[in-house]
């Protein structure tokens, strides 16, 4: 796969889902606006087509995409509000407790951590 | 329920003392990139020529579209068999192979092959014998992408393809897989290279199929844990173990099969939760004096 912007181990098709959230996060794909085709994505990523497929299918169940019969595949309207639902969900196991772990590793205490956050949210 | 394109039962040769294939059993669906995975030596080559005919199974069965391969023309011409070793006659030049081929497979793509003659930059008026491993390489492969055979088999095709002609290779087969789809076997031990390509997986150690699995199941299904070493040895209680290492009071271990609770749950403990890669989980499956070679 190119880039390295992809990691090794986990599901591809996962990566691929996640990535095309990420460009509708950066707005850089618009709602109503096409996405690539699975071929695309395979050629791209240099990826099987039926992990594209999976990858893209994944977003089609969660009502981020959905399929235009003989034309293709489509960002759904309101999918960026719910990609950032559903992130924002995701964002304490993923990145506030690993934060703390490590920062009680580092016998940071939470009051400290408080303070780094809002001295880097101010930046 | 459609017939497996390719089949095996119970597939076993001998070659006098040594067992080459041992009881190998397994089906390769329509449509999909399926890799053949294993060490040098670990009886791929000989299971390739097992599924075309090409050797007598001492015992077991090989089937390709639900018929014996063995002197069937109807079952061997829906198939393109690619190996390094490949013969051609000793007057043949490149053209010739091309213009051969063109009669053999009934769905043969001429302005393909000329296209990826041209990217592969082989003189096409060249004789056979007069070309390097790499040259020769490429032609295989401008064969089997070009043929669209509904059954392609690749056996370790890029022999002195240089990275950048090998990723051509990557290239243009998913291209032309994914306008036209079919089935393709390939056997490779350049695991991290053709990975992403495949969706099906079968792994091959000292003869015996170990891994018969969906690709994207398989990357998902072991993870690294690393850590103080009484965490890390409760985590690896009562489960498959693939590798262990341990330095002074630290552990690494690669276990199969934890949930993503469980990953949670050794991430809160301290422990350092990381995934394993196809090339990793295999290098675990087939270890020993497999693991620098395959690492290589």
């Amino acid at each position: 796969m190119v880039g390295d912007d992809v990691d090794e181990g986990r599901p591809i098709f996962v990566q691929i889902a996640e990535q095309i959230e990420g460009q509708i996060l950066d707005c850089v794909m618009r709602e109503e606006g096409q996405v690539p085709s699975i071929n695309e994505l395979s050629a791209f990523h240099r990826i099987n087509p039926a992990t594209a497929l999976k990858g893209v299918n994944l977003l089609v169940e969660a009502g981020i995409l959905y399929k235009r019969r003989g034309i293709g595949m489509f960002v759904a309207p309101g999918a960026r509000e719910s990609v950032m639902a559903r992130r924002r969900e995701a964002f304490r196991s993923q990145y506030v407790r690993p934060l703390v772990i490590e920062a009680g590793k580092l016998a940071i205490t939470p009051q400290q951590l408080t303070h780094m956050i809002e001295k880097e949210s101010e930046q | 329920m459609t017939i497996p394109v390719v089949e095996a039962h119970g597939l076993t040769k001998r070659f006098g003392a040594v067992e080459a294939v041992t009881d190998a059993t397994f089906a390769v669906a329509e449509h999909g990139i399926c890799g053949l995975l294993g060490r040098n030596g670990s009886g791929k080559t000989t299971l390739m020529h097992l599924l075309t005919g090409q050797e007598f199974a001492s015992a077991g069965d090989a089937m390709l579209f639900g018929q014996s391969p063995v002197e069937n023309a109807a079952v061997l011409g829906r198939t393109c068999f690619i190996k390094e070793t490949q013969i051609y006659p000793e007057s043949f030049r490149v053209k010739h192979v091309l213009r051969a081929a063109s009669w053999v497979y009934p769905h043969w793509d001429a302005a393909l092959a000329d296209e990826l003659v041209a990217e592969f930059d082989v003189p096409l008026g060249r004789r056979m014998k007069r070309l390097s491993r790499g040259q020769r390489s490429a032609v295989g492969v401008v064969v089997g992408i070009a043929s669209r055979a509904e059954l392609t088999i690749f056996d370790e095709p890029y022999a002195g393809l240089d990275a950048v002609a090998r990723h051509v290779f990557y290239d243009r087969l998913l291209q032309d897989y994914g306008v036209h789809p079919r089935t393709i076997l390939m056997s490779t031990h350049l695991i991290d290279e053709v990975a992403d390509l495949l969706d099906h997986v079968l792994v091959i150690d000292d003869g015996r199929l170990v891994i018969d699995a969906d690709a994207d199941e398989l990357r998902g299904s072991a993870t690294t844990l690393a850590g103080r070493h009484s965490a890390v040895q409760a985590f690896a209680e009562g489960r498959e173990v693939l590798t262990w290492d341990s330095l002074g009071g630290l552990a690494t271990v690669t276990l199969t099969g934890l949930s993503d609770a469980e990953k949670s749950a050794a991430h809160a403990e301290g422990l350092d939760v990381v995934p394993v890669s196809l090339q990793q989980l295999i290098v675990g499956r087939t270890r020993g004096t497999a693991r620098e070679e395959l690492a290589s």
